[in-house]
């Protein structure tokens, strides 16, 4: 997992590669809480690009992520969003809360 | 020797959750001589997963057991069978429920059956407080040489 921070736009972006399962969740969670916490950022983007698979780990990974960064005042999305992902979280309902994004246009 | 099924696999591991990506990769591999869609075997994968989390965090939950897994194949159809003998589930129904979990502060979504559900075509739970739980599944798998010569065959009707 990669993660980069645009101080300009205060953009957290998170691009995940590993498989989201119940296993790796737990340190993906506390790496991207620690740099939450640590950026404060207005604006969190999570880029799916590098996922090649997601169980329903993933749902509680997002809604938990949503709640921490409601918290501190900023705004969730989520970027290159597909395939099995893409339906994964279409049938939890957590897109009306985090939407999915074309471009980040960070700058 | 001709049984009742065209193959048939047998997996038996321990409770960690490293084993559920062995698990689901397992299961691909073996679905992989139905010839499924990347689709149709990220479907299987998903559910695989669900289901071993599922006796990994519900079933045995700090405590080590082991976890069996039965594939069967009979001509485009799998059929997995994921038990475990954990606590078992004391309200099948409520369990099957979208957003139910007895774990929310694991961060746990509640969509693990409904996933299952809804990524094969039938699935069923049998369970016994005490003794253990199993998830059957059953999957479809298209076959694409059929449409293709149907489409053809449409074609050149016409």
């Amino acid at each position: 997992m990669e993660s980069k921070f645009y101080e300009k736009d205060k953009l957290l972006v998170f691009k995940i590669s590993d498989e989201i399962d119940d296993h790796n969740v737990q340190k993906i969670r506390g790496r991207v809480d620690y740099e939450i916490e640590r950026y404060m950022p207005k604006r969190v983007v999570f880029d799916f690009n590098s996922v090649s698979f997601m169980d329903s780990a993933g749902i509680g990974l997002m809604i938990g992520r949503y709640k921490l960064v409601t918290m501190i005042g900023a705004k969730l999305e989520m970027t290159n969003v597909q395939g099995s992902v893409k339906k994964i979280f279409e049938m939890s309902g957590i897109l009306r809360l985090i939407p999915i994004i074309e471009d980040m246009k960070a700058s | 020797m001709k049984g009742k099924f065209d193959n048939e696999m047998k997996l038996e591991f321990i409770s960690k959750s490293n084993n559920e990506a062995f698990a689901r990769i397992a299961v691909a591999a073996f679905a992989a001589q139905l010839d499924p869609t990347v689709e149709e075997l990220a479907d299987i994968k998903t559910a695989v997963s669900e289901a071993v989390t599922n006796s990994i965090i519900h079933g045995y939950e700090d405590k080590q057991g082991l976890i069996k897994i039965i594939c069967r194949l009979k001509e485009n159809e799998i059929i997995i069978e994921i038990s475990d003998s954990g606590k078992g589930i004391e309200d099948i129904d409520a369990a099957k429920e979208p957003l139910y979990t007895t774990k929310p502060n694991l961060e746990r979504s509640g969509m693990g059956f409904t996933i299952m559900e809804s990524f094969m075509d039938s699935m069923e739970i049998e369970s016994i407080l005490g003794l253990g739980t199993k998830v059957t599944m059953l999957k479809k798998i298209k076959e694409k040489v059929e449409e293709s010569e149907q489409e053809f065959q449409m074609l050149t009707n016409e």
